[in-house]
């Protein structure tokens, strides 16, 4: 029985390194790219108020990207959330001056209209996908220009304003310690739940089993349609969630600044070693892919490079990401 | 008919007949599984093997007849219906999803959650008795997988039909139907198939096996159902069971039995 035992702790141990294994080089990635920047200039990079500049830019990415990844892991694609975003903090903004643009009742009434229209985009997408039979590519680019549009209509073309300047300066621009910026700590905190949710629970886990073979699924008892609509409307959640820190954060509602959103979640979520095929993934991988570009933004426009070489770099770190995953995987079944 | 057994049959059909527009695929079936055999349900193409099975698993209703589950008659409308009569499949396709590991594929849709009440509540998963009730029952059953943890598609076909097989033994209570259980392995992993099926029969479960393999049938079973054209036409002993005879049966040729 001990022998058993002693057995079964060796394998935990060798587990933890095997999962790690596609996740390891991205992080390793990270850090040779984050090594290279304070080598080359420490003075500016390296700063304690630089690295969690990082931390604030990556984090309302970020919290899209995790609700991106479950989608992904479902076999599934969310295109819509950056447009989501964009309706979820006109929602906020809306209420929120409905409120008079200051005080609590404007706050708890501006996030709670920015998650309620989130999740409503989300419940859309998973309906059409499963009850009306619609290829989540087809439906989320659908719902990508249509929540955009209702989003400009309802704002009348224009960026609003009336966030409470308290959420603003104390929330949005604010550190909870000295450092540490409360967007990203609330960014933080969202990734961490959602990484435990999907290795750690029965919702996680069907998760996996839908992407990995939805019709095994089925027949093994999931309610399979249930659950992507449930995964859809937790995407479609975090780019509410998303929209009320981008208020928070910029004071108004920035339409025009969340254009590439949704791409550059996907980007993250890929580059961390999510499969596109559905039925892997892991949130932490998600937290790498999304810092890397972060970090080479910050890096670039330090450095003095033309920031245009970011979009550069980040590009043929995606699709070197997917290769060696691949390479990886090949080598793995032969 | 041979050997009429006063015994009550676990699982029986009786009468069962399935249209599917114009075609009959079954006409008046008849099937019997007995406690604690390995039973062969054998036919040429087209007899109806494969909708007998997906009747008895409830994967599709049959146009008419009756199923009867220890002498109960017993409605059998989904595979929950099936598996709730103690009945499990191991279909051709395996039904495995090929990015998990074997633990999370014996245990899917059936995860083993926590005791802890408050995780409970979050569907907190107990992965540390899936992994030992998943490696006891992967080994009773001489299913031999170095790293558990290894998603299904790292592992060989016998492996694969391993796990697909440990699963609907795990879960059964009495019957498990395999549908070609063998025919996309090699020879040795063939002979690993059957060894299991020998174990889950000697586990006190009956196994029955939907094959076209007449040396493995021979090589198992204990009796041996023949379908032809939608309807029982012979029920073999495996003493009485020979090559001849069993294609004799399968294809309405002139029985050339007596060949032993």
């Amino acid at each position: 029985m001990t022998n058993l035992a002693e057995v079964t702790r060796k394998r935990v141990s060798k587990i933890h390194a095997g999962e790690l294994s596609s996740a390891t080089w991205v992080t390793a990635a990270l850090f040779l790219i984050l090594a290279l920047f304070i080598i080359m200039n420490p003075a500016e990079f390296g700063t304690a108020s630089n690295l969690s500049n990082i931390a604030l830019d990556a984090s309302i990415l970020l919290v899209l990207a995790v609700g991106g990844t479950y989608v992904l892991i479902t076999g599934g694609v969310d295109l819509s959330i950056g447009s989501v975003l964009v309706f979820s903090s006109v929602a906020g903004a809306k209420v929120m001056q409905h409120f008079g643009g200051a005080g609590g009742d404007a706050v708890i009434g501006g996030l709670a209209a920015a998650l309620v229209a989130g999740a409503g985009w989300g419940f859309i997408n998973g309906f059409v996908i499963t009850r009306m039979r619609v290829a989540p590519l087809v439906v989320t680019l659908g719902t990508l220009g249509m929540a955009l549009g209702f989003a400009l209509m309802w704002a009348g073309g224009n960026d609003l304003q009336g966030v409470p300047p308290n959420l603003v300066y104390r929330f949005g621009l604010g550190n909870i310690l000295p450092g540490i910026p409360a967007v990203a700590t609330v960014a933080a905190f969202v990734a961490l739940v959602a990484g435990v949710v999907l290795a750690w629970t029965k919702f996680g886990r069907y998760t996996y089993a839908i992407g990995s073979n939805s019709e095994s699924s089925k027949r093994a008892g999931i309610a399979v349609d249930r659950h992507l609509i449930k995964v859809y409307m937790l995407g479609g959640l975090l780019a509410g969630l998303a929209g009320f820190l981008s208020l928070a954060r910029f004071g108004t509602t920035s339409i025009a600044g969340h254009n590439l959103d949704n791409m550059n979640a996907l980007t993250g979520v890929i580059i961390g070693g999510t499969s596109l095929y559905g039925g892997v993934g892991k949130v932490f991988g998600t937290v790498i892919g999304t810092l890397i570009p972060a970090v080479l933004q910050n890096g670039f426009v330090i450095a003095g490079l033309p920031p245009y070489w970011q979009q550069v770099a980040v590009g043929a770190v995606l699709i070197f990401a997917v290769y060696l995953d691949r390479a990886r995987r090949d080598a793995e079944l032969s | 008919m041979t050997a009429s057994s006063p015994r009550v049959p676990l699982l029986e059909a009786r009468g069962i007949t399935k249209h599917f527009g114009g075609v009959e695929a079954l006409r008046g079936a008849d099937f019997t599984v007995f406690e604690n055999e390995v039973v062969a349900l054998i036919g040429d193409n087209g007899a109806g093997k494969s909708t007998l099975v997906k009747i008895l698993s409830g994967a599709q209703p049959p146009t008419s007849g009756q199923i009867l589950v220890e002498g109960v008659e017993t409605k059998l409308r989904s595979a929950t219906d099936a598996r709730a009569a103690g009945i499990e499949t191991v279909f051709q396709d395996l039904a495995l999803a090929p990015q998990l590991d074997a633990v999370a594929n014996l245990y899917l849709g059936r995860e083993l959650q926590t005791r802890n009440r408050i995780f409970r509540a979050f569907g907190w998963l107990d992965h540390k008795a899936m992994r030992t009730n998943a490696e006891a029952v992967l080994t009773d059953l001489g299913v031999k997988i170095k790293d558990i943890r290894k998603p299904i598609s790292a592992l060989s076909g016998g492996q694969r039909q391993g796990v697909a097989v440990a699963r609907a033994v795990n879960w059964s209570s009495k019957v498990v139907f395999m549908d070609e259980p063998t025919a996309a392995l090699g020879v040795v992993q063939t002979r690993q198939v059957l060894d299991t099926i020998r174990r889950v029969r000697d586990s006190g479960k009956s196994v029955v096996l939907v094959s076209h393999n007449m040396d493995d049938i021979l090589a198992v079973a204990d009796r041996i159902e023949v379908l032809r054209l939608g309807q029982r036409v012979r029920v073999f002993t495996s003493a009485e069971a020979t090559l001849n005879g069993l294609v004799a049966a399968m294809t309405g040729a002139p029985v050339t039995e007596g060949v032993k």
